[in-house]
């Protein structure tokens, strides 16, 4: 081969392409100046564009609460849109997030799979005029202008324990299946959960708390090596939809059917089979399509400058009545329900 | 003059048990059962119970195929990595057939999965073998597009496993004498591919392909055909793999399968399959599967946080490779002095 | 005229195709004049594509693969493969976050986390150069093995509270412009690389490697030491790509930026890096990465689901490199179109 002939082609081939390369540099600075906040569509007429970020795709629960958003902004006349990564992961998020801002949105709805790793990216947002609303899982107040909350922490954490003690007998030992370790909500209510099992039922043991990421087959799989490593196990609460099914598939087809109860947060459609052969007694949730719905509706609130997220602030979300913002910018979805046999043929999500 | 002593009956069993005590394939059982014996002592139920015994011989006969498909392409001195999303596509493929056809015969999915497995790797084959491109690249790029494909036809959804009927989902976790259907799968895949590998012609053609390409094409192999046939092979088998896959789990959605090659790539290392090609056995990688898979389950028991396991599985890839080596050095040495008598 | 008849030999002049033929029909031109076309089809096509926000966004996105595709093109032309970087970075990452959150300043801990990155890279090195292990296996065991150090560091907690002055100025950008300050270290980086791969006789070492590495050795080139003193850079240079990364979303985790390395070959092998080794030009690897970039950058605009660039992305790969392969066997045929017979 003939380098020394080369070199000069490669010489003149990396002048060339420094020079391409300026003048790209050169677009980035001549194009300067436009603060990005003009970048967005003008605040005037209102951007009824709301875009709803969940933790992740392929998620029935997200499934419903992003159908629930969809119905609200329907009604509304507003344009509905779902966007989000694959895996529940906190950077996974944000480049959606960036994307949106420079598409210039009105509004996102966002479960966020960490408080704070998406902060930056939801503050550049809401300084390019885009309005911020969490629902589900939380990020730092600082970062978003609402959080729709389904329901007390308090609230969600006591019913699962309550369902698993009752199960149990109040005695004996448990695990906790949960999502992914950083994701604000399940990392908030297990605490609660932890503090109510020292209260009130001392004589509940918690053994483990395993991470299923939200992916069926890791929990699947979590949940078969936890009743291998603690065959005194009694129970197992999973606060999370792709949890407790993952959960209850395996032991259906398990020995440990009906010796282990299973309790958590589930959604009816997936969760019938289950209790209907006895697999799991009774579980929790909210509606999440209310969630989404109640969430749209504060998105539009917000962007119809109607409230700015104080505590106080009140605002109208069509079927489900009016809302007044509370402390800390959050805003009640309501209490949690109970699903068990008797009642699990009346839903339908 | 040396006298030619014929070899009689116990030298040769004594030879036949001496090569399988080195063989670099008992090495990998002799780890297996050291990690299982720990796990058992440190609880019974590891082994002992119903649960116990089906999870351990039932989990890791998915890997195993593929991990099987994966060796005889890394014989040829290939690899493939798009094996996991061809298993993804394969397993939803599989619940969309119960969804769109009602009735399907359950033995028609099964084909269905291994030809559409096979057409995916003979894309890949023939890309290897006629563009005469590395296969690293050529399956990076199908990893890419197979798992675009994936998540593009799923979008959002997902098979849920009310969807399937119960008849298969029953196979995931069927027995027949304590064995579980899907284990007896794999291992009689195994078994025809150990025996075609050995036996038959074709078989030890990929050998001396992985082991030397230009010397195997200037002696008249044809080098094209047996690498595209490893292909469809390790395709068709991701394929099964995928139809077993949403048996055993029942919900699939667009991500399954991800990271699965890595593992395959890592069991047939451990397995002993030389990443130059040209020697391993199908047996050795089988091993190396359950031995991932069961260290996998073993750890939580032995009380290593279950956060520490890929690093373990990264230990032993290395270990294994190096060892390899260090053998390798040892017999050519050992060859060198006996040429040099 | 003189009388002896000199041996009449051709200079290069005569049979050479022109300086400016040369540039512009070479493979990295074919690259730029890609990304230029994408450039002006976006922009004029997609909305909001224009903007300087979606220059920022794009560089401090593909800022981590510009990184690391330096030492990475470096590595490729001589014939190795570093398949580890990601787990590396993420490993870096993952120092950062713990030493910072036990107490120690922000500087110290991200130079702590270099060294790592460089013992990570060292420990390829002497894998590859002094055990004699191909890169391709024992990168692959290290892959797991450095990201299963990495979560096993931190579980699947994430640190998430770092500095704010790093903070700011990771994301930071220079004066008025759009563009990030992140790119001023690529820059010099890249014209350090550059130099060092086209104008050094270190650099035109490397290339003698990946050509023959036999040949090379007997030419005097320290091959091992070279291939050593690469993939010690390949682990700084991730090291530095990953401490980016973790200021530039606040979030130390260990499975940061996974899948990182196949996205860092793409790019490299798009530019027009031979993945046989010998061949390449970083100007060209530069383009391939802003190519792959832009393109994701303008579909994530027009509401293409990232499914579809991963096809595209993927695609690319492959057509790139297939294309070299056809085109060099049409070379073949057309410069000597009566020899094989």
């Amino acid at each position: 081969m003939l380098f020394h002939n080369h070199s000069r082609a490669r010489r003149a081939g990396a002048a060339a392409a420094l020079a391409v390369s300026f003048a790209l540099v050169a677009t980035g600075c001549a194009a300067t100046g436009e603060e990005p906040g003009e970048g967005g569509e003008g605040s005037g007429d209102a951007n009824l564009a709301i875009t709803f970020v969940p933790k992740n795709l392929g998620n029935a629960y997200f499934d419903t609460s992003d159908k629930g958003g969809e119905t609200a902004i329907k009604e509304f006349g507003g344009t509905y849109d779902e966007q989000a990564p694959a895996e529940g992961t906190p950077d996974g998020q944000v480049s959606f997030i960036n994307t949106l801002t420079q598409q210039g949105v009105g509004g996102l709805a966002v479960s966020a799979n960490d408080p704070t790793a998406i902060c930056d990216a939801l503050n550049e947002a809401r300084d390019a005029g885009v309005k911020v609303v969490t629902f589900d899982s939380d990020t730092d107040p600082e970062c978003r202008d609402i959080f729709i909350n389904q329901a007390t922490g308090e609230g969600i954490a006591k019913i699962q324990v309550d369902l698993i003690a009752e199960q149990i007998g109040d005695e004996g030992q448990i695990a906790i299946l949960s999502a992914t370790a950083n994701a604000t909500n399940q990392n908030a209510w297990i605490d609660l959960m932890k503090a109510d099992l020292t209260a009130n039922h001392p004589s509940i043991e918690l053994v483990e708390v395993v991470y299923g990421d939200d992916d069926d087959q890791t929990s699947f799989d979590k949940t078969a090596a936890l009743l291998q490593t603690y065959p005194e196990l009694k129970g197992i609460i999973s606060p999370t939809t792709v949890g407790i099914s993952a959960a209850a598939r395996y032991l259906q087809t398990s020995e440990y059917k009906g010796k282990v109860a299973l309790t958590g947060l589930g959604t009816p459609n997936q969760m019938r089979d289950y209790v209907e052969d006895g697999t799991v007694t009774a579980f929790a949730l909210w509606n999440p399509a209310d969630l989404g719905y109640l969430a749209a509706y504060a998105a539009k609130a917000l962007i119809e400058g109607e409230i700015t997220g104080k505590a106080g602030d009140k605002f109208e979300a069509g079927k489900l009545g009016d809302y007044e913002v509370g402390e800390n910018g959050t805003v009640l979805l309501g209490e949690p329900y109970t699903f068990n046999k008797e009642n699990i043929g009346d839903f339908d999500f | 003059m040396t006298t030619i002593t014929a070899p009689t009956a116990t030298n040769r069993l004594l030879s036949g048990l001496g090569g399988f005590a080195k063989a670099r394939e008992t090495g990998i059982l002799l780890a297996l059962v050291i990690v299982v014996v720990a796990a058992t002592v440190k609880n019974p139920n590891f082994v002992f119970s119903n649960d116990g015994f089906r999870d351990l011989l039932l989990s890791p006969s998915i890997l195993l195929l593929v991990a099987v498909g994966q060796a005889i392409v890394i014989i040829t001195r290939n690899v493939d990595l798009s094996v996991g999303s061809t298993l993804g596509l394969s397993a939803y493929l599989t619940g969309r057939l119960f969804i769109d056809f009602p009735g399907i015969p359950i033995i028609a999915v099964f084909l269905i999965g291994i030809l559409f497995g096979g057409v995916l790797g003979l894309v890949n084959g023939a890309l290897v073998a006629f563009a005469r491109v590395p296969a690293l690249v050529i399956t990076l790029g199908t990893l890419y597009i197979y798992r675009g494909i994936n998540v593009a036809w799923a979008g959002s959804d997902r098979i849920n496993a009310s969807d399937m009927p119960k008849s298969f989902l029953a196979l995931g976790t069927a027995q027949v004498l304590f064995i579980p259907v899907l284990t007896l799968i794999a291992v009689a895949v195994l078994l025809v591919a150990g025996w075609y590998l050995r036996n038959q012609r074709a078989g030890r053609e990929l050998y001396a392909i992985g082991s030397d390409p230009g010397a195997a094409h200037l002696y008249g192999l044809k080098v094209t055909q047996r690498v595209l046939v490893a292909f469809v092979v390790c395709g068709a088998l991701a394929g099964l793999a995928g139809v077993l896959y949403s048996a055993r789990y029942g919900t699939v959605n667009s991500q399954a399968g991800s990271g699965f090659e890595l593992e395959a790539v890592g069991a047939a290392v451990i397995g002993g399959v030389a990443i130059f090609g040209g020697s391993g056995t199908v047996w050795g990688a089988a091993l190396g599967a359950y031995l991932l898979f069961t260290i996998n389950r073993a750890l939580p028991i032995l009380g290593v946080q279950d956060f520490w396991q890929r690093a373990v599985v990264g230990a032993l890839i290395i270990g294994a490779i190096v060892l390899d080596r260090l053998l390798a050095l040892r017999q050519s040495r050992k060859l060198v002095e006996a040429r040099d008598h | 005229m003189t009388q002896v008849a000199a041996p009449t030999s051709r200079t290069y002049r005569d049979y050479a195709q022109p300086l400016w033929r040369r540039i512009l029909v070479s493979r990295e031109s074919a690259v730029f004049v890609a990304l230029i076309l994408v450039i002006i089809v976006a922009s004029v096509s997609v909305k909001h594509f224009a903007t300087p926000i979606t220059l920022t966004y794009l560089l401090l996105d593909i800022a981590p693969i510009l990184l690391i595709a330096l030492p990475m093109t470096l590595v490729i032309i001589t014939g190795e493969i570093d398949l580890s970087v990601a787990s590396v970075a993420a490993l870096a990452s993952v120092t950062l976050g713990t030493l910072h959150q036990s107490g120690m300043p922000l500087e110290l801990a991200a130079l702590v986390a270099l060294v790592v990155g460089a013992l990570a890279g060292a420990i390829n090195g002497f894998l590859i150069t002094v055990v004699g292990l191909p890169s391709l296996a024992v990168t692959i065991g290290t892959l797991a093995l450095f990201r299963g150090l990495a979560v096993g560091l931190l579980g699947t907690t994430a640190v998430t509270d770092f500095t704010e002055f790093w903070k700011v100025l990771a994301k930071s950008k220079i004066g008025a412009s759009a563009i990030p300050s992140v790119v001023i270290v690529i820059a010099v980086l890249a014209v350090i690389f550059a130099i060092v791969l086209h104008f050094t006789r270190f650099g035109r070492g490397i290339f003698a490697i990946g050509l023959s590495a036999e040949a090379a050795h007997f030419s005097g080139i320290q091959v091992e030491r070279t291939k050593f003193i690469l993939f010690v850079l390949s682990g700084l240079v991730s090291a530095l790509a990953g401490i980016f990364y973790t200021l530039r979303f606040s979030s130390a985790r260990g499975d940061n930026q996974t899948g990182l390395e196949l996205a860092v070959i793409a790019a490299v092998l798009l530019g027009g890096v031979s993945i046989f080794g010998g061949r390449g030009a970083l100007a060209g690897v530069l383009a391939g990465v802003l190519l792959i970039g832009t393109l994701g950058s303008a579909l994530r605009l027009a509401s293409v689901t990232s499914d579809v660039i991963n096809i595209v992305t993927g695609s690319l790969l492959i057509a790139s490199v297939v294309s070299t392969s056809v085109l060099a066997w049409i070379h073949k045929k057309r410069s000597a179109p009566n020899h094989n017979k």
